[in-house]
């Protein structure tokens, strides 16, 4: 077999039922053996779409996303997608083509050192040199990238590798002396004991849920935790829905635009349990300030993650799902109820003083938020939504009740606008029931708009609602409240978007006011092709609470008033 | 802050120093030294990582290197039994009257005159960093012209 052969045989024994990419030079031979296979393969309009499309898929199944990319320009278009995979441990296996294995290091057409680029931003990466090294590689890149702390690889294969001709031999089993995920899976007895006793014994516990517990397949054990000691239960934007928002224990988000009452929660809780999120710094606020009198728990299959940038009392490494089995087993074994009713008071008062809300006034401009209220009441949370970066993105985790996980896809490490369209494509070739909706916003949006194009051609009937205020508006929020309201260079001026959309084979619509959004969002649900709405919402609404750069949690600016 | 000697054994393939060196810039840690050599096992190289910083920072810095798939394990010799040694080649300005006193200096040393010349001698020597620190402060008044050191090298001692 020629290596592009052994290549495919390798995707189609991992059970890769789809691919995003596109060919060039490099990855010919790659796209020659693809044309003999019955392998799904999806064109994307540019190499970041591909990225982001099997990031999405890999989010909304579980499963190992895959994206191929030629060497040189087609592999660094693909560099921002690895790197928000990686910011968010997504499961994700890159391909790229690489000049022939004697040019390398020659400046040759289309050449660049793609593992040198891509080095921090993968878990790992190879240059395959021997083609008989080609499909073991394949092979632990597929195991590297979904065990573990999850992550993307990337395998660089030169074109005359993927010409060589080789016996192919499939590994039954994959040996890789420096990495034993398994050593990491069970917790640790001691301090899961520990854990348990610090729950039983707390009076005013927080249990704060990031996306390790959706990467580890978590929901159920988390609920059945939740429900069987009535803590009040928080998730980060990865784990929104991983505990129902619209049940009595759930707190919805934390952190920098999170509910206030749930950060109050958070700052004053005597026990904090970090449920497979990492301390992030747009939870944590000020870190030396951050829930001073707490004890804390931390679950996660990550060593390098347990002490990074809070210190923690009972580390536990492990994974989530098998942790929380465990974490419930010896908490039923102590037979003692916790009591956390007079805490429960406290948070219900500071929920009835600062409820998350805002005001769409009768005959005036649109609310953003206004159209996510109403697109939950009209879908109650049968959804997947991805969303771009920026105001938005926050409104969707505040205004609209999450209530089951993999349901909410965005890039939450990394932060990269243009995430949205080409993950909900890839989200929708995962799932292909499901209503996929990419809410946006006028600045994300067009930084990928070009696979409208991709979406149209496979007839998927994704809906991109945008929230589009005429700036980019979350930049425009911190110009106004930390920058003096000089506003540079924060404002443009976009084109029409439903026509845009209709020249891409869409269908394209318009609202501007409140009354025109529920009939719009209801047509459009209804519907079965892709559509593109743009909703005009006023430019001075600001996301809040926001906690401000560099102060604690309960320092958070609640409004303008 | 306090000196830590890691000993890290990893995969002796290309590009395994670029990874290593590249966590550590890319993760704003201050290293000392590292040095790297192949080992008993050819597929298997060790590197003597000698790391400045707190408690806290080296342990990031073990748990950082342990998630790299080519590292096949980090020791910490600071906290056990270990033999540590660098190799310095000192190149120091010489006139006939100073010639012996530098000889003297390198035999009471136990370190080698490496190389002779008409205005400068090269001193060899092996040693822990007590016996390195010496030998630059004494041939310091000399003139000192040029220096090339291994980084220290490390390995656990037998109990």
């Amino acid at each position: 077999m020629k290596g592009a052969q052994i290549l495919v045989e390798c995707l189609k024994r991992e059970g890769v039922d789809v691919l995003f990419g596109y060919p060039g030079g490099a990855n010919l031979p790659t796209y020659d053996a693809l044309h003999d296979s019955d392998l799904k393969h999806i064109l994307v309009r540019h190499e970041q779409g591909a990225a982001h499309m099997a990031d999405g898929y890999a989010r909304a199944t579980g499963k190992v996303g895959v994206c191929l990319a030629t060497s040189g320009p087609g592999a660094t278009n693909l560099v921002t997608g690895i790197a928000t995979a990686f910011m968010d441990s997504v499961p994700m296996v890159a391909i790229t083509g690489q000049v022939r294995s004697y040019l390398i290091g020659n400046d040759a057409f289309q050449e660049a050192d793609v593992c040198g680029i891509t080095r921090p931003i993968t878990k790992h990466n190879y240059l395959v040199k021997d083609v008989r090294d080609l499909a073991r590689t394949i092979r632990e890149a597929f195991y590297i990238a979904a065990t573990g702390k999850p992550g993307p690889v990337l395998v660089d294969i030169p074109v005359d590798v993927s010409q060589a001709e080789a016996e192919f031999v499939w590994p039954e089993s994959v040996e890789i002396r420096g990495y034993k995920p398994e050593r990491f899976i069970e917790g640790h007895r001691g301090q899961i004991d520990k854990a348990a006793k610090l729950i039983v014994q707390a009076k005013k516990p927080v249990v704060y849920v990031g996306g390790g517990a959706i990467m580890s397949n978590a929901t159920e054990e988390l609920r059945e935790l939740i429900n069987l000691i009535g803590a009040p239960v928080t998730t980060t934007c990865m784990a929104l829905g991983i505990y129902p928002e619209d049940q009595p224990f759930s707190l919805r988000m934390l952190g920098m635009h999170g509910a206030a009452s749930t950060n109050f929660a958070v700052q004053y809780c005597d026990l904090l349990v970090n449920v497979g999120a990492r301390f992030d710094d747009r939870v944590t606020g000020k870190v030396d300030t951050f829930s001073p009198k707490s004890k804390k728990i931390h679950i996660d299959i990550d060593p390098a993650s347990i002490g990074k940038s809070v210190p923690v009392d009972v580390p536990i490494v492990g994974d989530v799902k098998r942790v929380l089995k465990e974490l419930m087993k010896e908490i039923q074994a102590l037979k003692q109820k916790p009591d956390y009713s007079g805490w429960w008071e406290e948070i219900h008062g500071w929920q009835k003083k600062h409820p998350l809300t805002y005001t769409q006034p009768k005959g005036g401009k649109l609310k953003p938020q206004y159209v996510l209220e109403v697109l939950s009441d009209l879908t109650k949370g049968e959804i997947l939504m991805t969303t771009d970066v920026g105001q938005h993105q926050m409104w969707a985790c505040q205004f609209y009740r999450w209530t089951k996980p993999r349901t909410y896809i965005t890039s939450g490490g990394l932060g990269t606008m243009g995430y949205g369209l080409p993950a909900a494509i890839g989200a929708q070739f995962g799932r292909p029931g499901e209503r996929v909706i990419c809410l946006t916003g006028d600045g994300s949006f067009v930084m990928n708009i070009q696979e409208l194009a991709t979406a149209v051609d496979h007839k998927l009937p994704i809906k991109t609602i945008i929230l589009n205020n005429a700036n980019l508006g979350m930049v425009r929020q911190w110009q106004e409240m930390f920058y003096k309201k000089r506003f540079s260079y924060s404002a443009m001026r976009s084109p029409d978007f439903a026509k845009v959309a209709e020249g891409f084979g869409a269908k394209g619509a318009t609202i501007s006011q409140p009354e025109e959004v529920r009939p719009m969002l209801e047509k459009i649900l209804s519907d079965k092709e892709c559509w593109v709405v743009d909703c005009l919402c006023d430019e001075e609404e600001k996301v809040f609470p926001i906690i401000p750069p560099g102060k604690a949690i309960d320092e958070m600016i609640l409004d303008m008033a | 802050m306090a000196k830590h000697i890691l000993s890290v054994l990893v995969e002796n393939k290309f590009g395994v120093l670029a990874r290593i060196a590249s966590l550590i810039a890319g993760r704003g840690f201050n290293i000392d030294s590292l040095a790297v050599g192949e080992t008993e096992d050819p597929t298997a190289s060790r590197m003597t990582i000698v790391v400045d910083g707190d408690d806290k920072t080296v342990e990031q810095v073990k748990k950082q290197l342990n998630r790299l798939v080519d590292v096949i394990s980090v020791q910490d010799l600071t906290r056990q039994d270990h033999l540590d040694r660098e190799l310095i080649l000192c190149k120091v300005a010489v006139t006939p009257k100073t010639r012996p006193e530098l000889v003297e200096i390198a035999k009471t040393l136990e370190a080698q005159v490496a190389d002779a010349g008409v205005k400068n001698i090269t001193i060899l020597l092996v040693g822990d960093q007590a016996k390195v620190k010496t030998l630059l402060e004494l041939v310091k008044p000399y003139g000192v012209k040029e220096i090339v050191r291994t980084g220290r090298v490390a390995l656990a001692r037998d109990v």
